[in-house]
């Protein structure tokens, strides 16, 4: 029986993420979203999915990537995205966009009270209002920003999202946008020719020229609200237009690019709540984009997939059990337990190193380039190496580890996502992969490696003075395999921090600026090598090794997230003002848990009853290092 | 005594103590630079000796913490004494000896560059030509002879000369300078707009008409001070021709006559002439299609140097410096307009240090750590067997 336990969880777990694999069936008579969700466009210099666009913007406005109606009722970011974009006075009742803030709701006249979604029909009133108060806040540094001042911004870049959103296809209110382009395409013959007779002074017809000139009023409009470039490029020349800039170049080429036609209908369909010629123009869309744009119909496609299965999402939730299942592990029934966890912790693996590549092939770029992308290779990085640990000792310690890292890493990331595109193109001098494959992830493995290192001291820790586990054999198990990750740390961080200074004397012209970023890594360094030689000179056993990692916790934490907060440098492209509370959290439980490793050996249960301290001289041959 | 000062310098105990000190002090000073800058920071905190409390200011002044140089010299001492004291060869410390050898050469290297590095600024509009490079953080006072038609004479006095010397008396001049006021930094206004009570500093040329108020030093990347001063001209013959405002704010340069020939004087930023030139043909700004977000800064220049007869075009852009005689020019900015290119010129003779120390120090650690995990899992495997 118990040789089949390991097997049997991770049957559950499998059954458990192919449950939420199950693709979506879309009826035979219901718009096929899913479908449409897979058009590209053009959105921040980079060619995604309108699924993507709909998530994202939906995160940005909503903070969440579903949208709760009142009544039970929700939405996912595609179908909300398609109301806004077709119908935008249904999209204006839904309750979108968020607002706390006290002060904000005053400004209104408002009460707080529980509600915080409003919708766009509520604000209309004060939309002059928020946009001039939102003016005045953005003079500001990010830094100095007030708590109502931030607010107010985000509310007002917020209406400004989506106002362009509702204005990217058609003119906001268009009822019968394919009759309107009809209209438009029949006068252009006509309006060219009396414009060419206008400048040869002969006699022209009037009405002619005004009827074009409304509409070319219009579409200029559009093509300056327009978030989303919809209209791919006719040749090698060209570049993706919005369907307003397309509509004002039809005027000297006399047609309509066959996307903008197919839009029109795609929006007229939806709006007379008829999916069949609905669906049959999303067809025509898809087949046009595949034979006149392979390559971006197939990325685009494959992210709406990836979009799709969350891979980040599923990891987490299989990191979890695998830490639960590690820590039950040292309380009894060891072997199996241990043996699930680490199955489910390959599976988990498997699939955050999916999402991982897949980035990698959306973005064409090595694994990080952003903060958010950090997160999950750090995350990544430590759970492969923790799992090694595992492989070698069998005692629970990496598996834990692995779940608690790839658990944690994971959720920050999910915190950072809420600024928007995770895949967004890269700042000029950040455009190189030879110095992303190299200085970053060098860099980042050195996070990864700190954390671990301060993880398995946690654990020595707390298995040490809560609970009576900690026998020797694990303490010196525990005390090789923290040793040999800083040992470890030490390599990657010294070589990732040089080679960044080589990059920064190949774009910068100095090897090292004193950049706050330099700093936190050169702190790393530092640390790592004081925690080597403090043990090589002896003036630390095991228990001062534990206590060194966890603060070796904070110090990377200081690297990776607190100088970015700064706001001074040239690496801070990573500000977020909002992680600030829980950095300090994070550093407070760091020291809490120093200050409890500081507590006597005599407090610790797990050397109450037995004789065997851990700071007695040593007796391991294991642990005499060089 | 002198066996307790070996035994202190080469004692593990003051690597860490210097390594300790170091991490407080690289803390402090980037905190420090949320207020005070990257630049000024760098000065408190790195690149000098000890730290120092208050920072600046003429009254009383006390040492706080050892600066970045200090410790640096420390650690290298203690590196260099300590393995000349316990050095002794065998292969299973070849990692220990590669990885400080690699440091030895870094801090060295650190060091040389703090004192030799040179940096500046090239701006160019298209069509410019220039034979020098620019320091915006110091400033010289330009006193030039332009009596000839085809060559000026130019007699420049560093920032720190005026900041220090109150009279400047060089071989080359027929004059003397009188420093009467000094502002590192400075606002300047017109009297009419500046209130009554405002008093110009200078009774010559345009700035007769300007009132000039001390500001507080700038502490932004992209910022510089508008440095000012009051110079009176008293010629060797006697008498004085009167006080002339020269600032950074004031465009072109100012002329007086003085023993029969034709001078100017300006401040301007401290100039590196090099014995080549560069023009710029074109700068190129390319941004993600429907963004603002810059994909790639370019800018194509002529390089002419008749000494070593080349002249060829150059495309520098970013991460591809030109290097061309020991100095070398990267895409640093541009002008907000995209109407000029601003390049970076350095000139550091150590640069290849870090590239020579990184190499050794990785393999160093490579080496030691493998031999480690080597000996680790040959223990293992002989402890499951």
């Amino acid at each position: 029986m118990k040789r089949f336990v390991p097997l049997i969880v991770l049957i559950i777990a499998a059954g458990w993420v192919a449950g939420n694999w199950l693709p979506l069936k879309t009826a035979k008579n219901d718009f096929d979203l899913a479908k449409f969700g897979k058009l590209p466009v053009l959105v921040g210099g980079r060619v995604k999915p309108l699924d993507t666009v709909g998530r994202n913007s939906l995160l940005i406005i909503h903070g969440k990537q579903e949208l709760q109606l009142e009544g039970g009722r929700s939405l996912t970011a595609m179908q909300w995205l398609t109301d806004v974009l077709f119908s935008a006075d249904v999209a204006d009742q839904y309750p979108v966009f968020v607002v706390q803030n006290a002060d904000v709701l005053g400004l209104f006249g408002w009460e707080q009270s529980d509600r915080k979604y409003f919708s766009f029909a509520e604000f209309s009133p004060f939309l002059k209002q928020i946009d001039e108060q939102g003016d005045q806040s953005e003079k500001l540094e990010a830094v100095q920003r007030s708590a109502f001042q931030s607010a107010i911004l985000n509310l007002r870049n917020s209406l400004v999202l989506y106002q362009r959103l509702k204005n990217s296809i058609q003119p906001e209110g268009g009822q019968n946008f394919e009759t309107e382009l009809e209209v438009f395409k029949n006068s252009v013959p006509g309006a060219a020719r009396a414009a060419s007779q206008r400048q040869a002074g002969e006699s022209f017809d009037k009405e002619k020229l005004e009827d074009v000139a409304a509409l070319m009023q219009r579409y200029e409009k559009l093509s300056e609200l327009a978030y989303v470039l919809a209209v791919p490029p006719r040749d090698r020349n060209d570049q993706w237009r919005s369907t307003g800039d397309s509509l004002l170049r039809s005027i000297s080429t006399g047609e309509i690019h066959p996307i903008v036609n197919e839009y029109g209908l795609i929006g007229d369909a939806y709006r007379a709540g008829d999916p069949a010629l609905f669906n049959q123009h999303v067809d025509l869309a898809a087949n046009f984009f595949a034979k006149e744009q392979p390559t971006a119909a197939k990325r685009a496609s494959f992210e709406f997939l990836f979009n799709f299965l969350q891979p980040f999402s599923q990891s987490m939730a299989l990191y979890v059990l695998a830490f639960l299942l590690a820590c039950f592990s040292w309380l009894g029934w060891s072997r199996p337990l241990n043996r699930s966890a680490f199955y489910l912790l390959l599976f988990a693996l498997a699939i955050h190193t999916f999402g991982l590549v897949s980035r990698m092939y959306l973005q064409e770029r090595p694994p990080v380039t952003n903060l958010y992308s950090s997160a999950i290779f750090i995350g990544w990085g430590a759970v492969i190496v923790s799992l090694i640990l595992e492989r070698i000792y069998r005692d629970g310690i990496g598996a834990a580890c692995a779940g608690a890292i790839g658990f944690i890493t994971l959720i920050i990331a999910h915190h950072l996502a809420g600024s928007g595109d995770t895949l967004e193109m890269l700042q000029a001098v950040l455009d190189t992969n030879i110095w992303l494959a190299t200085h970053v992830v060098a860099i980042t493995t050195g996070y990864s490696a700190m954390f671990l290192a301060g993880m398995l001291a946690i654990i020595y820790i707390v298995r040490g003075v809560f609970t009576r586990s900690l026998k020797k054999q694990t303490a010196d198990s525990l005390t090789r395999m923290t040793y040999g990750v800083v040992c470890f740390a030490t390599l990657f961080s010294f070589v990732g921090t040089v080679l960044g200074g080589i990059w920064a004397d190949q774009s910068w012209g100095r090897f090292w600026g004193w950049d706050p970023k330099e700093n936190g890594a050169v702190l790393i360094v530092l640390w790592c090598a004081i925690i080597l030689h403090a043990r090589w000179g002896g003036f630390i056993r095991q228990r001062g090794l534990m206590i060194m990692a966890i603060f070796g916790n904070i110090v990377t934490s200081f690297s990776w997230f607190g100088v970015n907060m700064l706001g001074v440098g040239l690496h801070s492209y990573g500000f977020m003002q909002k992680a600030f509370p829980w950095l300090v959290g994070f550093i407070i439980s760091q020291l809490v848990l120093i200050a409890i490793a500081a507590m006597p050996l005599e407090r610790w249960r797990s050397f109450r009853t037995t004789d065997v301290s851990p700071d007695r001289p040593r007796t391991s041959p294991a642990l005499s290092a060089s | 005594m002198l066996r307790k000062v070996i035994d202190l310098l080469t004692s593990l105990k003051l690597t860490i103590v210097c390594l300790g000190a170091a991490m407080a002090l690289i803390f402090a000073g980037t905190l420090a630079q949320v207020h005070l800058g990257i630049h000024e920071a760098q000065q408190r905190y790195f690149q000098s000796w000890t730290v120092w409390w208050p920072a600046e200011g003429p009254g009383f002044r006390i040492p706080i913490f050892p600066g970045g140089h200090l410790i640096g010299a420390v650690l290298l001492i203690n590196l260099v004494a300590a393995h000349a004291k316990r050095f002794r060869w065998a292969w299973r410390k070849l990692g220990i000896h590669l990885t400080h050898a690699g440091l030895i050469i870094m801090l060295a290297g650190g060091l040389f560059t703090d004192l030799f590095a040179v940096e500046s600024h090239m701006r160019l509009e298209r069509g410019d030509t220039k034979n020098y490079s620019e320091d915006q953080r110091h400033m010289e006072l330009a006193v030039i002879d332009t009596t000839d038609n085809d060559l000026d004479q130019v007699t420049a006095i560093p920032e720190s000369v005026l900041k220090t010397n109150r009279t400047i008396d060089h071989w080359s001049l027929p004059f003397r300078l009188v420093v009467r006021n000094f502002y590192q930094n400075s606002r300047l206004k017109m009297l009419s707009e500046a209130g009554t009570s405002a008093q110009p500093i200078a009774n010559q040329g345009p700035g007769a008409m300007i009132a000039v108020e001390p500001a507080p030093r700038t502490t932004g990347v992209d910022e510089h001070d508008v440095t000012s001063a009051a110079i009176e001209i008293m010629p060797n013959t006697g008498g004085s021709l009167g006080t002339w405002l020269v600032s950074d704010a004031l465009g072109a340069p100012q002329t007086f006559s003085c023993g029969g020939r034709s001078w100017m004087i300006t401040m301007r930023p401290a100039r590196y002439y090099k014995p080549y030139s560069v023009t710029l043909q074109k700068f190129t700004h390319e941004r993600y299609a429907g963004t603002e977000i810059p994909k790639n800064f370019s800018s194509r220049v002529t390089l002419i140097d008749p000494e070593r007869s080349v002249n060829r075009d150059v495309l520098i852009y970013m991460n591809h410096p030109l290097r061309y005689r020991g100095e070398t020019f990267y895409q640093a900015g541009f002008q907000p307009d995209d109407s000029a290119t601003i390049l970076q010129v350095v000139h550091n003779p150590s640069f290849i240090a870090p590239y020579l120390a990184c190499v050794i120090v990785a393999a160093g650690l490579l080496v030691q750590f493998g031999y480690h995990l080597v000996g680790f899992s040959r223990r293992q495997r002989s402890a499951l067997a």
